[in-house]
């Protein structure tokens, strides 16, 4: 069966949707993108849509879904590289993705994770946390 | 020959002349517009296209391929009429008054057949109220085309995409939003914002005269489109009684970032881009100056 494969990147999973989603393939990757988050603890969830041309009610209401799923397990979702006729094809079916985050590209949808995770900072801290512990001893 | 056709053929010049006078005595006549001479020729023309047209005896068919030269005529006539600013009262009269000619010569000639002459003005009636008729028709069609084009470039030209900064784009909407503009001007702004990456869009409104709910309605949708694609939509250039018909409407733009002036707006999307504009050192300046 066709799948959609999920790439690892840090403590995010990334997605790029290369072909047109019909419904059994949108359920697919909705389970094993969540099965991938509980499994990785993933922070973090990128879905790259550029190359998808055609939506519909329930690919928008799927994109709802990971999101809200990955909200619970902790997890921010991006999606970025919409279409302006997806765009407006959803604001047309009501579908504003209330709770997705949106980018224009993956490199700004990278870099509105890190600020919405704060994973940077998390780090910057441990660092710090790091260094007076070595100025202690 | 149709009797009736030939009689009119022969007096051709007296109908002529009657017409033209009619036309001439017409207190709507245009000097203005048409040139006296280049009335007589275009009246010349159609009368005697009708009157080959009518030769064969059909006054009923102006559909029928002998009529054909007729309708040309006509056609070409109103619709450069309607473009030269005749109206369309002025437009039919120049049909009308062909058919008082065409009665008087007949009344003249009919004099001792009154029934004859009744069947024979009845026939004519009809016939000139069918053309008077399609050339309405034609004039409206050529305002139409006129109007229709004025709404086109209307369209195109007012929907500029303007890229004020790095990463920042204007749009300022003039005139009324109703759907199908909105829809253009939703496209224009989604394809720039793909073409040059930008994460912010300015929609300024202070072009628009009234707000309604639809207004409103096409407003969100175009900012939650904007959302979508990814980049942060700004609306700017709210006057006072916009605000209070939106707030009077019950219209909830709490999800917007909605500011006042332009100069606001491109402040609010310097702050989001981290951007700085301050004012040069002056000591620079004056050294400038001195030097």
């Amino acid at each position: 069966m066709e799948r959609i494969p999920i790439l690892k990147m840090g403590p995010f999973l990334l997605v790029t949707i290369q072909v047109d989603l019909y419904d059994r393939l949108a359920l697919n990757l909705e389970n094993d993108l969540i099965n991938m988050v509980s499994k990785t603890g993933a922070r973090g969830v990128l879905i790259d849509i550029s190359a998808v041309n055609i939506v519909d009610s329930f690919m928008g209401r799927i994109l709802g879904n990971i999101a809200s799923m990955s909200r619970i397990m902790d997890a921010e979702t991006v999606v970025v590289g919409m279409q302006p006729a997806v765009a407006i094809t959803l604001v047309e079916l009501g579908l504003t993705l209330q709770g997705v985050h949106t980018a224009l590209n993956v490199e700004k949808g990278m870099e509105l994770l890190y600020d919405k995770t704060d994973i940077l900072t998390e780090q910057a801290e441990e660092d710090n946390d790091g260094e007076t512990d070595d100025h202690d001893d | 020959m149709n009797p009736t056709a030939q009689l009119l053929k022969k007096k051709k010049k007296a109908i002529l002349e009657n017409w033209m006078q009619n036309q001439l005595a017409d207190e709507s006549l245009r000097e203005d517009l048409i040139s006296n001479d280049d009335l007589r020729r275009q009246s010349e023309e159609l009368l005697n296209g009708l009157l080959s047209a009518i030769e064969k005896g059909n006054f009923d068919d102006i559909y029928a391929n002998e009529f054909e030269q007729v309708t040309d005529i006509l056609s070409d006539i109103s619709v450069t009429r309607a473009r030269q600013g005749f109206t369309p009262c002025e437009t039919t009269l120049y049909v009308l008054s062909l058919k008082i000619a065409l009665t008087d010569v007949l009344e003249k000639e009919r004099r001792d057949q009154p029934e004859l002459l009744y069947k024979e003005v009845l026939q004519i009636n009809r016939l000139l109220d069918s053309l008077s008729i399609l050339t309405f028709e034609t004039y409206l069609r050529g305002r139409e085309e006129v109007i229709l084009r004025q709404t086109d470039e209307i369209n195109e030209i007012s929907t500029p995409v303007i890229r004020v900064w790095d990463g920042i784009l204007a749009l300022p909407i003039i005139g009324t939003l109703d759907s199908s503009r909105t829809q253009v001007v939703m496209e224009n702004l989604l394809q720039e914002i793909v073409n040059t990456g930008s994460s912010i869009a300015i929609l300024d409104i202070s072009g628009v005269p009234a707000v309604d709910s639809l207004v409103a309605q096409h407003l969100i949708k175009t900012v939650s489109a904007t959302r979508l694609m990814g980049a942060e939509c700004i609306i700017s250039g709210i006057r006072a009684e916009i605000a209070q018909t939106i707030v009077h409407l019950g219209i909830d733009l709490s999800n917007v970032k909605t500011k006042a002036t332009l100069a606001s707006a491109l402040l609010l999307a310097f702050n989001m881009l981290a951007l700085e504009v301050k004012p040069k050192k002056t000591t620079v300046n004056t050294n400038r100056i001195i030097k």
